[in-house]
């Protein structure tokens, strides 16, 4: 009696791994087919996860920039609604600058009937839009602001009939430095014109005076209209919480406070519910891709029947045809998951090219989007492969 | 070396269901034979090769493979048992389309664990021995008939089995293809190897040194030189 010991021999990595290749290397054109859905599905969710993120990461490179530290204030509607609307004390900006954390602060008043003209032979009513506002020099640092071109306010400017144009205002006014226009019944020279800002949008469609050029000149009663302050961002909350009753004790009620960087981030967390979305056809797409792969394996093990029987007859066990068909669906889906990954990281280097974001693709996409492929080829192949395995040889063979 | 059969069939039945395709065969191939089995279709002969090859199992009776009892072996012991000891050539070939002539034949010995730069070399001598060796690199649609099965003949002895069952390998070929094959395999013999034909062909069969008559499902004759047990 010889004395074998009837063990199989294991396949080695390298063997498992060229043998789950033989399928996909003879139908090279039904493999890129296949696999083109599972790309597809991660390409989409890469690109979706990748420019979401490259968008936010944009956001956040921006509310650095302009800074999470300002509120504004405003006064609000009238609690009784009776006796007009309700206006900002005149001290108001003296009191907040009396805050400890605040390091800025600034207000502006709206003129509510006055206009500005190019010139005198324009009718009052063409105002194009531009409000006119009364200011004093500490607004520019307070909103973060810049000069295109000219010179902002200085103390001695500010009591002088000149005027700063914010950025929409000067185009539409087609007015630059050191021309004249016309504000209510007045002349005022153009000494600057700001850069667009990016807290303070309404200030790029108007034309600001200074505080005491206002109130000569233009019938300005001193109450301001908002105020713009700054403090350390650790003590944002509590200067908002001491904020109405310092600028309006008497009826802290009609002061409203707001953080326009807020606006920023909730608009981001709208186009959140877009990505959501997204992220959900991409699902379905690599659904799809999975159903396209088992379909394609289920085929395979079909038309292979005789290899299948040629391999048991050369000592294939039943494990070894499982994991050769297993193999083959997952290099099938991991295919597709690599290509995928690759499309959908370029599409988000190119979005953010061309919208001038920092292009970000965060590891966990890359890694769950080939870890969904390793899944969905499980799944996919697990059926097909244990076919395969139950086959009788001589079934197979399509003997006796 | 051992004087067990190579292979031991005795009281052997195989039904499937009502139907009996065996009735009790007795065969006793011994090691260095080169036997026929011969008959019409439907016979049951290759039934036989299916039990013989452990493809199948007996319904009835014992059959003993390269020295083991192959019914009381569960499936993982036979694919063991066919990887190291059993080469089987069918009629249509079964070549792998895309792989070349060596890595067919380096792909014989891919279940007996051995790694494949030690599959291809030993490929590359079996290929020399079937007269193939500067067919190595080409593909099997490159081949001829008579040149694939030598293909074939060589994937099944490159394991150096105990037993190469060959069935109907010269079906699908012209004569003169049929003759090299046949060639090819008696030089194998003479070189040691152990080798069972099933065919259909009485001229086959007659040039063999052993055959075995099979008809319904019985042993009706079994002719041939005996090797002294």
């Amino acid at each position: 009696m010889s004395d074998v010991s009837l063990h199989p021999a294991r396949l080695g990595p390298r063997d498992v791994l060229r043998v789950g290749a033989v399928g996909l290397r003879t139908r090279p054109v039904r493999v890129f087919l296949s696999a083109l859905g599972i790309a597809i599905g991660i390409a989409t969710m890469v690109a979706v996860v990748g420019i979401s993120t490259s968008s936010k990461a944009d956001l956040m490179a921006e509310l650095d920039r302009l800074g999470t530290d300002m509120l504004t204030v405003e006064a609000g509607a009238p609690l009784n609604g009776g006796d007009g609307a309700p206006k900002l004390p005149k001290e108001a900006v003296a009191m907040v600058s009396r805050i400890g954390p605040v390091h800025k602060v600034s207000a502006i008043a709206l003129l509510k009937d006055t206009t500005i003209r190019r010139n005198e032979l324009v009718p009052p009513e063409r105002n194009g839009g531009i409000n006119v506002m009364a200011t004093d020099p500490d607004l520019l640092g307070a909103v973060s602001g810049g000069m295109a071109h000219g010179r902002w306010f200085t103390s001695a400017t500010a009591a002088y009939p000149t005027v700063v144009l914010g950025a929409s205002a000067a185009t539409r006014l087609g007015a630059s430095p050191g021309e004249l226009v016309w504000i209510g019944e007045d002349r005022f020279t153009v000494i600057g014109v700001m850069r667009p800002l990016e807290l303070a949008v309404d200030l790029d469609t108007a034309a600001l005076v200074g505080w005491g050029a206002a109130e000569k000149r233009l019938s300005f009663d001193g109450h301001p209209t908002r105020l713009y302050e700054r403090s350390n961002d650790e003590a944002v909350a509590s200067v908002r919480a001491v904020l109405t009753r310092t600028v309006n004790p008497q009826a802290p009620e009609t002061v409203q406070v707001s953080r326009p960087s807020d606006a920023l981030t909730a608009k981001e967390a709208a186009s959140g519910s877009l990505t959501g979305l997204m992220l959900g056809l991409g699902a379905v797409a690599l659904l799809v891709g999975g159903v396209g792969v088992a379909n394609t394996m289920v085929i395979s093990v079909l038309e292979r029947r005789q290899e299948i029987g040629l391999r048991r007859s050369m000592g294939a066990t039943r494990g070894q045809i499982r994991i050769q068909f297993l193999t083959e669906a997952l290099l099938l889906s991991g295919l597709g998951g690599a290509v995928g990954a690759l499309l959908g990281a370029l599409a988000t280097f190119g979005f953010a090219a061309v919208q001038g974001w920092p292009a970000v693709v965060p590891a966990w996409a890359l890694g769950g989007g080939l870890g969904a492929t390793v899944v969905i080829g499980m799944a996919a192949g697990l059926y097909p492969a244990v076919r395969a395995s139950r086959l009788s040889p001589t079934e197979a063979l399509g003997s006796g | 070396m051992t004087l067990e059969p190579v292979i031991s069939l005795s009281d052997v039945v195989k039904s499937y269901g009502d139907l009996t395709v065996l009735h009790g065969v007795d065969l006793q191939v011994r090691r260095g034979e080169l036997a026929a089995i011969v008959g019409p279709s439907g016979s049951g002969k290759s039934t036989l090769l299916n039990l013989i090859g452990t493809l199948d199992r007996a319904t009835s009776g014992t059959i003993r493979v390269a020295g083991q009892d192959v019914g009381v072996l569960d499936d993982q012991q036979l694919s063991a048992l066919r990887a190291r000891h059993l080469g089987f050539i069918f009629q249509q070939y079964h070549l792998a389309p895309g792989h070349s002539a060596l890595d067919n034949v380096a792909d014989g010995m891919l279940y007996a664990g051995l790694p494949q730069r030690e599959r291809r070399k030993r490929a590359a001598i079996a290929l020399e021995r079937v007269g193939l060796g500067h067919r190595a690199r080409h593909r099997p649609y490159e081949l001829s008939g008579g040149e694939k099965q030598r293909v074939a003949v060589a994937r099944a002895v490159v394991g150096e089995p105990d037993l190469i069952l060959a069935d109907e390998p010269t079906g699908a070929l012209d004569t003169k293809s049929g003759e090299s094959v046949m060639g090819v395999l008696r030089d194998l013999n003479a070189d040691g190897a152990t080798i069972v034909i099933i065919t259909h062909d009485q001229e086959i069969a007659a040039s063999l040194p052993r055959q075995v008559r099979v008809r319904d499902g019985e042993i009706v004759d079994d002719r041939g030189p005996v090797i002294a047990a």
